[in-house]
């Protein structure tokens, strides 16, 4: 049942994207100053804002993991942060790809590029860490600790990159112009589909993690006969 | 009173056994004189450019030399099972953490001013014009790099790959506290005076500081307590 | 008066229950021995009572009070596998630092006297590097006794010690047990365990299968205990 229901789920978010993407094609004007790339922009940003999410539930479920000492959470922590790297990493890649274009170099050291490759990094180190610790209940408290430090590095990383790059010239990105409407609207449209893929790829990867613990008690269990 | 005796206690016992074996503190000094020393071959050592990077090169070498310093920190304890002995003991896990840092940014700190003069000499800068406001910012940074890199010895201190986790967790998390420290220093060995730009990255520094010495003096029983 | 109480402990490992459902008290003055194979669950029961480890479910009370709290651990002695002393300091700075810390308000005074009691008073200023596995083992004898702590909780004491250090260990718990002061042990040799034991309980995969006060018959057929609760 659980499973159709991921299933379904994932074939909405297909229907949904390619709609999505036909009127972003088809539909949508190309943008005054930047053409047609401009339209990476409508997986890019959702991607960013789907990261960001995936930081915020990590930090309730890695909080609410010390609290209670139920791996639920735990499995819920390791499999936000593992889509929400997958997600963070479409907003870097998008990002270069769309910097190639317009500024003409795939990588420049802008303060919102910065400050995603650095939490970015951060919770790759989250993905490490728990790679490193064999026993599940070690392993949870260990990465819980860590995924709070890494949300309370979050806002003092953007704030400190922020204020070093405004001491350095720096590409405009965006020009500060206001968006049209329509694409404005379409930003959100799009995210939608992208939340549902997050949730699905969540909620299966939340599984696994709990087969795998499984798994895990039934070695130990045959270790100890 | 007895959680700063208990605290004070455990960075004498500390810091006795390290000028005892001396096994961090001559690694990390050779280290950090290795690399300076690397750093001359990377770029033009004479030109003036060396001013204008001294601090983020100096504070390359500083988080290369404390990775050694404190990924001993809790690993001394693992010898003979010492750790369980004193998380055993009436020792506050927050004391036990407090103290360590202590005995961590007193060998790092001790490290750095022996670095200064030998990067002052290999690259002929002149590093004493604002001295003191220099160690204060050595100071602060020191300890937040001691704080996150002592809570991730102890995180790490049971891992595998203990030695390699470390730095890679805690460089990316240290970088607002870096990126601060080494804008300060940069500008404080320029010559420049404290105020403006900078008295703004001295508060980022001491908010870091403080944000993370907070949440690791909460944190740190979670970890010592399996 | 009840000195260790475990009030439906368990401990999980990821989803595997290393301990289940353990209730055990010790009475003041008793002395407990933790019996059971390997791997069923000794030294995690040991662990958290000791304050070393949480309960994942249940809990620990030492005289009524949590097991993490500072009154309770001054009241509590643990002698673990590794001798928890360091190899850089002498054996008088080891024992000094220890008075210390439990907060003894003569730390120096404390160290001398248990020196003597060990025997070591001739080797005081050595480094801990430079002994022998014997007095090593004094060492952390009287590093765990000499907060004279009331409940004394040794895991696998006998298996690490050399015969002079079983001799001292057994002369200090029979002096700490005139003095009313409680006993957990866990062993896997039978014979000295039982001697020294008021008090019974053999752990299986994680489950207290046996509790009990020692008889008779234990001491005369120490296989019997496992053989009648051994295989659950």
């Amino acid at each position: 049942m659980r499973q159709k229901v991921l299933f379904g789920l994932c074939v909405l978010a297909a229907w949904l994207v390619a709609a999505d993407i036909a009127v972003i094609l088809l539909v949508l004007p190309d943008e005054a100053a930047q053409g047609a790339i401009y339209r990476i922009m409508f997986f890019h940003v959702p991607a960013a804002w789907t990261a960001l999410l995936a930081c915020l539930i990590a930090l309730a479920a890695s909080v609410m993991y010390l609290i209670t000492r139920n791996l639920r959470y735990d499995a819920l922590a390791v499999a936000v942060t593992e889509v929400g790297l997958a997600f963070g990493a479409v907003n870097l890649i998008t990002g270069m790809i769309w910097g190639r274009v317009i500024w003409g170099i795939w990588w420049t050291w802008d303060a919102r590029l910065t400050s995603m490759l650095v939490c970015w990094l951060l919770y790759a180190g989250y993905l490490m860490l728990r790679h490193a610790v064999e026993e599940p209940t070690q392993r949870a408290g260990t990465a819980a600790v860590f995924s709070i430090f890494a949300f309370a590095d979050i806002p003092i990383v953007v704030f400190s990159i922020r204020w070093w790059r405004t001491q350095h010239p720096q590409p405009v990105v965006w020009g500060g112009g206001a968006m049209d409407s329509s694409m404005y609207r379409m930003l959100f449209l799009n995210w939608a589909p992208l939340l549902l893929l997050f949730a699905v790829l969540a909620a299966l990867r939340m599984r696994q993690e709990q087969a795998q613990r499984e798994i895990d008690a039934l070695r130990r269990q045959a270790h100890a006969l | 009173m007895n959680f700063l005796r208990q605290a004070w206690l455990i960075a004498c016992k500390d810091l006795r056994a390290e000028l005892r074996t001396k096994e961090a503190i001559n690694a990390s000094l050779s280290f950090a004189l290795v690399i300076l020393l690397l750093f001359s071959f990377a770029f033009d050592p004479n030109s003036e450019q060396t001013r204008e990077i001294s601090g983020g090169l100096l504070w390359i070498v500083f988080a290369f030399a404390g990775a050694l310093i404190l990924n001993r920190s809790f690993a001394r304890e693992l010898a003979n099972d010492c750790l369980d002995a004193l998380v055993a003991s009436p020792v506050s896990s927050a004391a036990l953490f407090l103290g360590k840092c202590v005995a961590n940014v007193t060998l790092l700190l001790a490290v750095e001013l022996v670095c200064l003069p030998v990067f002052g000499v290999f690259y002929n800068v002149r590093w004493t014009g604002r001295f003191w406001p220099l160690l204060l910012v050595l100071a602060l940074g020191t300890w937040g790099l001691t704080v996150v890199g002592t809570m991730f010895s102890a995180l790490t201190v049971n891992l595998r790959l203990r030695e390699l986790m470390l730095p890679t967790l805690v460089y990316p998390l240290m970088i607002p506290g870096l990126m601060a420290a080494i804008q300060l220093t940069t500008a404080l060995i320029a010559g420049q005076p404290l105020a403006g730009g900078l008295y703004g990255w001295l508060k980022l520094l001491a908010g870091f500081d403080i944000i993370f010495t907070a949440l690791a003096l909460g944190l740190v029983d979670t970890v010592l307590v399996g | 008066m009840t000195a260790v109480a475990a009030e439906g402990v368990w401990k999980y490992y990821g989803d595997f229950p290393a301990l289940r459902d353990i209730n055990l008290s010790v009475e003041a003055g008793a002395c407990l021995a933790l019996l059971g194979r390997n791997g069923a669950g000794k030294t995690t029961l040991l662990r958290i009572l000791a304050g070393l480890s949480h309960a994942s479910r249940g809990r620990v009370r030492v005289f009524g009070g949590q097991s993490r709290s500072q009154e309770t651990r001054r009241r509590v002695g643990v002698l673990g596998h590794g001798i928890a002393v360091y190899e850089e300091f002498t054996a008088f700075e080891n024992l000094r630092l220890f008075a210390a810390l439990y907060g003894l308000p003569d730390p120096r005074k404390t160290a001398l006297e248990w020196l003597e009691k060990t025997g070591l008073e001739r080797v005081k200023d050595g480094r801990v590097r430079e002994f022998s596995r014997g007095m090593r083992q004094r060492l952390a004898v009287a590093r765990a006794f000499l907060h004279e702590p009331s409940v004394l909780l040794l895991d696998e004491p006998f298996t690490a010690l050399d015969d002079k250090a079983i001799a001292a260990l057994q002369e200090l718990l029979s002096r700490a047990r005139a003095r009313g002061s409680t006993v957990v042990l866990s062993t896997h040799q039978l014979r000295e365990a039982l001697e020294l034991a008021t008090h019974v309980a053999l752990i299986n995969r994680g489950k207290l299968a046996f509790a009990g006060p020692r008889t008779g018959q234990m001491l005369d057929d120490t296989g019997w205990l496992y053989r009648t609760y051994g295989e659950a």
